[in-house]
């Protein structure tokens, strides 16, 4: 009988389809998992309600279950109890080192002009805090584009949400 | 209908709708940033759409796409301000972005307080995401406040927000062309 570590370790194993240098399991995204008898319940939650990849995800998570012998049932939770601050901190490692600066912490009433305007975010290149706020959107939802000053290069910021 | 259903759908509505009118700055939008923030606006509110579709779907033994895209024009519940063809004019695209935005905030933070927790839930998501497009229609706001066209835009939009017992010929266009594909498929069930 399969058991909660092993979904969670076969589900550990699925990129997230738009930055697949992190898990779905890294990024948080993965609410609960309960396993009773060969059925297992996985609650998962979009980043963003319009991310095109929910199909996939959702596809890919019933087919590594199901390698494991055991019945999948995949939920879509759309409320707001996930939050960037839930991205591990190896999954921020992971996005800084591929060149995505991770999210700034969530605070209370969450992200505000002057904030992305302001010298808070770190190049994930060079460390420099001298960047500038390019686009609040990107080239998905959960990003936007800045530029450091310090060592010229555009960089992709992870959106706090 | 339903009173929740009929509150649902119009947000949904509003929500496809303006969806569909921002992603026709794709491509040709005044700078490259504004192409790629316009496209990304239209997805967020097309998911928003979405989600809010599914919960009044639900409640009236349907599915969403069937309310998205298999009523007929004057079926939808849109606000007159969304149904606007604005390309291609910025000025005045902008005065939507900024009115709609300011009006949809009000909306969201009394649907955060439903008794409904699974609408609560869904409209504060909604409104984390939200809190973007409000960012990006301050920050041109602060730079077309000189601007009259702007202006007078604000004020001219403004009027229709609660507009929704009309529906402009242009409404009819748009839905000519996003119901295209899925009218057209040979053999559809739907």
């Amino acid at each position: 009988m399969v058991t909660a570590e092993q979904v969670w370790e076969a589900l550990a194993g699925i990129p997230d389809p738009e930055i697949p240098v992190i898990s779905l399991v890294d990024l948080g995204v993965i609410r609960s998992v309960d396993v009773s008898g060969d059925q297992v319940r996985v609650e998962f939650t979009p980043t963003f309600l319009g991310c095109p990849a929910l199909e996939v995800m959702r596809d890919a998570m019933t087919d590594r279950i199901a390698a494991l012998g055991a019945e999948p049932e995949v939920r879509v939770i759309t409320d707001d109890s996930w939050s960037t601050d839930r991205i591990t901190p190896e999954g921020r490692e992971k996005l800084r080192a591929s060149g995505f600066a991770p999210p700034a912490p969530r605070e209370n009433g969450g992200p505000q002009l002057v904030q992305l305007r302001s010298n808070a975010f770190r190049c994930p290149y060079c460390g420099s805090r001298d960047t500038a706020l390019e686009n609040i959107f990107g080239p998905t939802p959960c990003r936007s584009v800045r530029y450091c000053r310090s060592c010229r290069q555009p960089f992709e910021q992870f959106k706090t949400i | 209908m339903p009173a929740n259903a009929q509150r649902l759908l119009e947000l949904a509505d509003d929500e496809l709708i303006l969806g569909w009118r921002n992603s026709e700055w794709t491509g040709i939008a005044p700078m490259l940033e504004e192409d790629v923030a316009f496209s990304s606006i239209a997805q967020n509110e097309i998911g928003h759409a979405r989600a809010l579709y599914e919960l009044a779907a639900r409640e009236l033994g349907t599915t969403a796409d069937e309310l998205a895209f298999d009523r007929s024009p004057d079926e939808y519940h849109c606000s007159k301000l969304v149904q606007l063809r604005l390309v291609p004019d910025w000025a005045r695209t902008i005065a939507r972005h900024v009115v709609y935005e300011r009006a949809d905030q009000q909306r969201l933070e009394a649907l955060k307080d439903s008794d409904d927790a699974e609408l609560a839930g869904l409209a504060a998501k909604i409104d984390r995401e939200e809190a973007y497009h409000r960012m990006h229609a301050q920050m041109w706001a602060e730079r077309l406040a000189e601007e009259p066209r702007f202006n007078e835009a604000l004020a001219e939009l403004e009027a229709l927000v609660d507009a929704r017992d009309e529906h402009l010929p242009e409404l009819g266009e748009l839905w000519d062309e996003m119901t295209m594909v899925r009218r057209s498929v040979a053999g559809a069930t739907w």
